[in-house]
C-alpha cells in the first residue's frame, strides 16, 4: 500500500508529538526552487551578464525575504557560458538534468539564446529567455512551443520605434544616402534589415548604399570603418551592442567619421556603452536600452539607486529585463501555488504586471506569442555626461503593435 | 562579390590612401605579434601556441600602467617589459623542458599556459571587458591627404611600429648577438662548441618575443577592448602570417604581415564577405606553390 506525501508527514508529525520530539519533520529546510541561468560572464559583453545576474539576485532575494513560494526560496544557478552557443546549450542541458533545476532563465544573447531554445524544446522546461532579441525567436510560428517565453525587448519593437525615429530625422536633415554595420548573426542581420524596412516605409527617400558585417566580438573594427569612410554616407544604422559597441565608436572616432556622417546606434543608450566609451560623440541618436530616467518615474528611479547602493554601477538594459522575468514567474508561481510548469505556463500567457519599465506602468507577456510587450521605448542623442540621453521621444506603442502585426503577416507568420 | 566597388576604389587616390594606411598599420601591428612567433619557432623550435596571450598580457599590463599616470609611452613600455618577463618566466619553468619534444606536448603546455593566464587576468583585472580609450594627447582630427583619410593616432602606430620593425632587422642582422640567434638557428651544436651559452640565447629570443607580442597589445589596446582571451584570434592571425612568411623568417613574416592587412582593408571593398577566407586561400596557395613560405630556406 503505498502513502502519499501529505499522509507521511501527518503522521511524522504526530509521532513526532507523542514521542517528544516536537520539531521533528518541521525544521528541515523547504527544498529550494532551482533556477538554471547559462548567461555571460567573461569577454567582451561580460558586463550584461554580470548586470543580469545581479537584477536577478535582487529580485530574488526579495521574493525569498516574503516568504518565497509556501517556504520554498529560489535559488539561482548561474554559470557562464563565455558567450558560445554551444557551451550555452550543455549548459542548459546540466542545469535541467544534474542540477535539477525546474525552471530555466536564458540569460544568453540570440547567439545563444537560439541554442538554448532548442534543448527546452527537447526537455520542455519552462524557459523564460532575458536578452535573445531576435524577432523570429517568438514571432516565427515554427520557434513557438508551450515552455519558452520571451521577457527581453523584441527587434522588431526597436525597428519600428526607431525606423519612425530615423524617417523624421532624415527629413529635417535631408539624409538620403544610409549604411549600416551590424554584427554578423541572426539578430545584426534581422534587425538591421527590419529598422531598414521601416525606416525607408516611413520615408521613401531613404536609401542604403552600403553595409557591412562584422563578426561578433571582433577584435579590430578598421576594415570597417573604412568602407564606411569609403561609401561617404550621410547617415550610418548600426545595431552593435556592449563592448564591441564601444570599440567601434573609439575607432570610429579618430576617423572622423561621427563629424562626416549621423550616427543611429540603437543600442548605444545603456550605462554599460555610455561609461565605458572614453570619448562619447556628442549627438548620436540612440534608442534607450536602459536609463534610469526613461522612463521618469519614481519606481525606475528607486530600482536604479538600490541597484547602485548594492553594485556600485548602474543596471542595464539585461538588468532590467532580468528583474521583469523574476517577477513575471513569481507572479505566476504564487497564483498557481507551486511549481507545475504547465500550470505557471499557462499563468504567464496574457499576464501583465505593474513595472516600472512599462511605458504606462506595466508590462504584458502576450498571449499569442509569448513575448513581452508594453516596456518603454524611446530614442534620444547622446550627450557626455548623466543623463547621457537627451531630447528623448517616447515610441507609441499602438502604432507598433499595428505595424508589427501587418510585418508579421507579410512574412507569413500570423 | 563587390569588384566594381574594389575597381573604384583602386583608381581613386583618396580611397587608395585610406585602405592602404588602415591596411599598413594593421598589418605592422601583426607583424610585431607574428615575428615574435617566427622568432620563437626559428631559433627555439617551439611552436609557441600561447603566443597570443602573451599579447593579451600586454595589453592588460599597459591598462594597469595607463590608469595611474596616464602616460601612453609608460604603458607601452610597461606592457613590453611586462609580457617580456612573463615570456622568460615561462621559458625557464616550462617550456625549456619541452624543447625538442613532441608537437602535441608542445601543445599541451602551451594550451595550459592559455588557461593560466586568462583564469589570472579574470582574477586581477574581472571578466568583463576594459576600454582603455585613446589617450587625449592623440585626439587629433585625422589627416586628409589626397581625399583620404589617415588616422593621427594610426600615424602614430605606425611610425612606432616601423621603427620596432627597423630596430629587430638591425639587431639580427647587425649585432653579434644577432648573429649568434641566427647561427643558433642553423647550428645550436655548433653554437654550444664555441663556448656560447645557448641556454642564455634561448631565454633571450624567448623574451624578445614575448617584449613584440606584449608592445602589440599594448600598442592596440587603445583602438581594441581588452579582454580575457584577446590573444586568440591574433594568435591564429599570426600563425597564417608565419607559414606564409617561413617558419623562422622575419623578413617573411614582414611581407605577409603587409600582405594580410591589405587584404583586410582592400578586401572589406571587394570581398567584405570573404576577407577570412581569402587570408586562408593565400595561404593555401603559398604552401602549394612554395611550401617553404615567401621567405623560408627551401628544403
Amino acid at each position: 500500500m503505498s502513502i502519499n506525501t501529505s499522509t507521511r508527514r501527518g503522521v511524522l508529525g504526530a509521532a513526532a508529538a507523542i514521542t517528544g520530539f516536537p520539531r521533528l519533520g518541521f525544521t528541515q529546510p523547504r527544498q529550494p526552487i532551482k533556477i538554471g541561468v547559462p548567461t555571460i560572464l567573461s569577454g567582451r559583453v561580460a558586463q550584461l551578464g554580470i548586470s543580469s545576474r545581479n537584477a536577478m539576485q535582487m529580485e530574488v532575494e526579495a521574493f525569498n525575504a516574503a516568504g518565497g513560494l509556501d517556504g520554498r526560496p529560489l535559488e539561482l544557478v548561474v554559470r557562464d557560458s563565455r558567450g558560445a552557443p554551444a557551451e550555452a546549450a550543455r549548459l542548459a542541458r546540466e542545469m535541467i538534468t544534474s542540477d535539477g533545476c525546474e525552471f530555466l532563465l536564458d540569460g544568453e544573447a540570440s547567439s545563444g539564446g537560439f541554442a538554448v531554445h532548442e534543448v527546452v524544446r527537447e526537455t520542455g522546461t519552462l524557459t523564460l529567455h532575458l536578452n535573445a532579441e531576435t524577432s523570429s525567436l517568438t514571432a516565427d510560428p515554427r520557434q513557438r512551443f508551450w515552455n519558452a517565453f520571451r521577457v527581453a525587448r523584441q527587434g522588431v519593437h526597436d525597428s519600428i520605434a526607431g525606423g519612425y525615429y530615423a524617417a523624421q530625422i532624415a527629413r529635417q536633415r535631408n539624409l538620403r544616402r544610409w549604411m549600416t554595420i551590424s554584427p554578423d548573426y541572426a539578430y545584426g542581420r534581422d534587425t538591421t534589415a527590419e529598422f531598414v524596412e521601416f525606416a525607408k516605409s516611413f520615408n521613401a527617400d531613404i536609401q542604403v548604399t552600403g553595409d557591412t558585417w562584422p563578426r561578433l566580438f571582433q577584435a579590430d573594427y578598421t576594415e570597417n570603418i573604412t568602407r564606411l569612410s569609403q561609401g561617404r554616407p550621410q547617415a550610418v544604422y548600426s545595431c552593435l551592442w556592449a563592448g564591441d559597441l564601444v570599440t567601434f565608436v573609439e575607432q570610429a572616432s579618430i576617423f572622423g567619421l561621427f563629424a562626416q556622417a549621423q550616427f543611429f546606434a540603437v543600442n548605444m543608450a545603456d550605462y554599460t556603452t555610455l561609461q565605458q566609451v572614453r570619448n562619447l560623440p556628442r549627438g548620436v541618436h540612440s534608442g534607450n536600452r536602459y536609463l534610469r530616467n526613461f522612463p521618469d518615474v519614481p519606481a525606475n528611479l528607486a530600482f536604479a539607486t538600490e541597484y547602485n547602493r548594492r553594485f556600485n554601477t548602474f543596471p542595464t538594459n539585461w538588468s532590467w529585463q532580468s528583474a521583469t522575468a523574476i517577477r513575471l514567474l513569481t507572479t505566476a508561481l504564487r497564483q498557481v501555488g507551486g511549481t507545475d510548469p504547465r500550470q505557471v505556463a499557462a499563468k504567464l500567457k496574457g499576464m501583465t504586471i505593474e513595472s516600472p519599465f512599462g511605458a504606462d506602468g506595466t508590462v504584458t507577456m502576450r498571449a499569442e506569442d509569448q513575448t513581452l510587450v508594453g516596456y518603454a521605448i524611446g530614442w534620444g542623442t547622446t550627450v557626455s555626461a548623466d543623463p547621457f540621453v537627451e531630447n528623448m521621444q517616447k515610441a507609441d506603442w499602438a502604432t507598433i503593435l499595428r505595424l508589427e502585426a501587418e510585418w508579421k503577416r507579410a512574412k507569413g507568420w500570423s | 562579390m563587390e569588384l566594381t566597388e574594389l575597381g573604384e576604389c583602386v583608381s581613386s587616390l583618396s580611397c587608395v590612401v585610406t585602405q592602404l594606411a588602415a591596411g599598413l598599420t594593421i598589418g605592422m601591428l601583426l607583424f610585431l605579434v607574428a615575428s615574435g612567433l617566427t622568432l620563437i619557432f626559428g631559433v627555439l623550435g617551439l611552436v609557441n601556441f600561447a603566443h597570443g596571450s602573451l599579447y593579451m598580457m600586454g595589453a592588460y599590463f599597459a591598462l594597469a600602467a595607463y590608469g595611474p599616470t596616464g602616460s601612453f609611452a609608460l604603458a607601452v613600455l610597461a606592457g613590453t617589459l611586462g609580457a617580456a618577463l612573463l615570456g622568460l618566466f615561462f621559458e625557464r619553468f616550462l617550456l625549456s623542458r619541452i624543447y625538442g619534444q613532441d608537437v602535441l606536448m608542445q601543445l599541451l603546455v602551451c594550451y595550459a599556459i592559455i588557461l593560466i593566464l586568462d583564469d589570472a587576468v579574470k582574477i586581477i583585472w574581472g571578466a568583463d571587458f576594459r576600454n582603455m580609450g585613446v589617450p587625449p594627447a592623440f585626439l587629433h582630427p585625422p589627416f586628409i591627404i589626397g581625399g583620404g583619410i589617415v588616422p593621427y593616432f594610426y600615424a602614430i602606430l605606425f611610425g612606432i611600429t616601423a621603427l620596432i620593425a627597423a630596430a629587430l632587422a638591425w639587431g639580427m642582422g647587425r649585432t653579434r648577438f644577432g648573429r649568434i640567434v641566427r647561427a643558433a638557428a642553423v647550428n645550436p651544436g655548433m653554437v654550444g662548441a664555441l663556448g656560447i651559452n645557448t641556454t642564455v640565447i634561448y631565454a633571450a629570443v624567448f623574451a624578445i618575443g614575448a617584449g613584440l607580442a606584449g608592445a602589440a597589445g599594448a600598442l592596440s589596446a587603445p583602438i581594441r577592448s581588452v579582454v580575457p582571451g584577446a590573444g586568440v584570434s591574433i594568435v591564429i592571425e599570426s600563425f597564417i602570417v608565419t607559414v606564409i612568411g617561413g617558419m623562422g623568417s622575419i623578413g617573411g613574416a614582414l611581407a605577409a604581415s603587409l600582405i594580410l592587412g591589405l587584404t583586410r582593408s582592400f578586401g572589406s571593398i571587394g570581398f567584405p564577405l570573404f576577407v577570412e577566407g581569402a587570408m586562408f586561400l593565400i595561404m593555401a596557395l603559398v604552401l602549394i606553390l612554395r611550401p617553404s613560405g615567401l621567405g623560408g630556406r627551401r628544403q
